[in-house]
């Protein structure tokens, strides 16, 4: 092991890993918002919407991220939109996590009776009342398992970014193994720094997960 | 006591067109206990439904002190606030204790004062024997206890009339007794109520009237002694019967 050429390069690599969070984290909480979305319309079964949804989630469960990255950064220019390595990054984690991040909501939305939201109408509470104080809380404490999965998940997928040239930490480890052929340090470098951005969410993940099996349920 | 709070009109509910409440028509006074009777699949429940727009009516109508219930009705959260129902099956919200179950309607819906309606809850808890439960959660109870949380939680709602579908039919004979005294205590104090059940001795004790469902209709209704003692139906008689064990001795 070199750590003289460890240390030289650390500092580079932990610009990439900055990147690598920010445009994941990006990617994530925008999964999050079409999750919702997603799952919005399964659930109140919104006509013509429900089928678009349906479809959308195979395309984006069944086809690899790096070639729904493809279709972004080289597809998109020829129908006129033009992009950036960044937000093709964003864009890509975003259409493949928006499917993952439905498919959790929707578990855990359908988790919940029927007969508890009947239950809050029966207490005189208006729809939006009875999903703010009834549904939505069951629902999220069973979508947070599969929830902080996708997350780590869509965290691991941003490996993939260098194929759209993006200075990530995949792509600063190709470079530097290319220039230097100093391929251990390069892969353990990529190896630690990818383990210290997801060591944390996975121990997020475990302490909320015990925290909602200690939160009451389970009538 | 003649003042009619609930009304029902030639009540037609379809599923499809499985015609199953075929022209009900009943009226519910003040202070009135009512007891709802008829085989399974008959359309007890779903009647309570319809009384608090669960199920869209395909016929008839509801009135609650004048106000037309539907599932159209313009102001239906606040109708459905003057109507309490306890279900079968309990329906705690999971994720509360037994104190937020019972403050969250009250608090978010009518928009009371926190501490009057926890001043109340407590009393009510206390009084079905549950004061030292408050901070418990649904799944820490027996079934039993949640049944007289699921009372106490409509009663706080001070509805004009309670509908109880079969509260004891999934519960452990022993738990039944403690349930069931509980409602045997509300009668006394005047509260209105519309009761589904198949304890018929509870319901000779309990019921100032008897309606007796069978095939969409109302077959029979009259006070429990002569409904009991006297049935003028075949289709009562028959009903009654299954009640009924012979020595096999
Ligand atoms: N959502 C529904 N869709 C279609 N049919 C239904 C629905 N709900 C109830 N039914 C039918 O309506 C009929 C009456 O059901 P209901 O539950 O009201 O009977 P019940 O008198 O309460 O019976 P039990 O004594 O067993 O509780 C049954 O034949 C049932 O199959
Ligand atoms: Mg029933």
């Amino acid at each position: 092991m070199n750590w003289e050429f460890i240390s030289k390069y650390l500092p580079l690599y932990e610009k990439a890993a900055w990147l690598t969070l920010k445009l994941g984290l990006l990617g994530i909480v925008l999964a999050t918002l079409v999750g919702l979305l997603c799952a919005a319309v399964r659930y109140y079964r919104i006509p013509v919407l429900e089928g678009i949804v349906r479809i959308y989630i195979e395309i984006s469960r069944n086809t690899p991220l790096l070639i729904q990255l493809f279709f972004i950064y080289y597809g998109l220019p020829k129908i006129g939109i033009r992009t950036d390595p960044a937000s093709c990054g964003v864009a890509g984690l975003a259409f493949l996590g928006g499917s993952y991040m439905a498919e959790a909501f929707r578990s855990g939305l359908e988790s919940v009776d029927p007969i508890q939201s009947e239950t809050a109408y029966a207490l005189g509470m208006s729809r939006s009342q009875a999903l703010r104080f009834i549904i939505l809380p069951q629902a999220a404490a069973v979508s947070v398992p599969a929830y902080m999965a996708n997350v780590i998940f869509l965290l691991k997928e941003t490996s993939v970014f260098s194929a759209v040239s993006l200075m990530d930490l995949m792509f600063t480890a190709k470079d530097l193994i290319g220039l230097y052929y100093k391929t251990t340090e390069s892969l353990a470098m990529l190896v630690g720094f990818y383990l210290i951005i997801l060591l944390p969410v996975s121990a997020l993940g475990n302490v909320l997960e015990r925290r909602l099996r200690y939160a009451g349920f389970g009538a | 006591m003649d003042e009619v709070i609930l009304s029902v009109k030639n009540l037609v509910k379809r599923f499809d067109d499985n015609t199953i409440l075929n022209g009900i028509s009943f009226d519910v006074r003040r202070g009135e206990v009512i007891v709802v009777l008829g085989p399974s699949g008959c359309g007890k429940s779903t009647l309570l439904r319809c009384l608090n727009a669960l199920e869209p009516i395909q016929g008839g109508e509801i009135f609650l002190n004048g106000q037309a219930v539907d599932s159209a009705a313009k102001d239906l959260t606040g109708l459905r606030q003057q109507i309490g129902m306890v279900f079968q099956s309990y329906e705690l919200f999971p994720h509360m204790s037994v104190l937020n179950n019972i403050l969250i309607a009250p608090v978010q819906v009518q928009k009371r004062q926190r501490e009057e309606v926890r001043a109340e809850a407590l009393q009510l808890l206390e009084r079905v024997g549950l004061r030292e439960k408050q901070n418990s959660f649904p799944r820490e109870l027996s079934g039993g206890q949640k049944q007289r949380v699921a009372i106490v939680r409509a009663l706080c709602m001070h509805p004009e009339v309670l509908l109880l579908d079969e509260i004891t039919a999934a519960l452990d004979p022993e738990m039944v007794r403690e349930v069931l005294d509980v409602v045997l205590n509300l009668a006394r104090e005047g509260k209105t109520m519309l009761i589904v059940t198949h304890e018929l001795s509870f319901a000779r004790a309990i019921a100032d009237r008897v309606l007796f469902i069978d095939g969409g209709k109302i077959v029979e209704q009259g006070k429990p002694a002569d409904f009991f003692d006297h049935p003028q139906t075949e289709r009562a008689k028959q009903f009654l019967r299954t009640f009924e064990y012979e020595s096999v001795k």
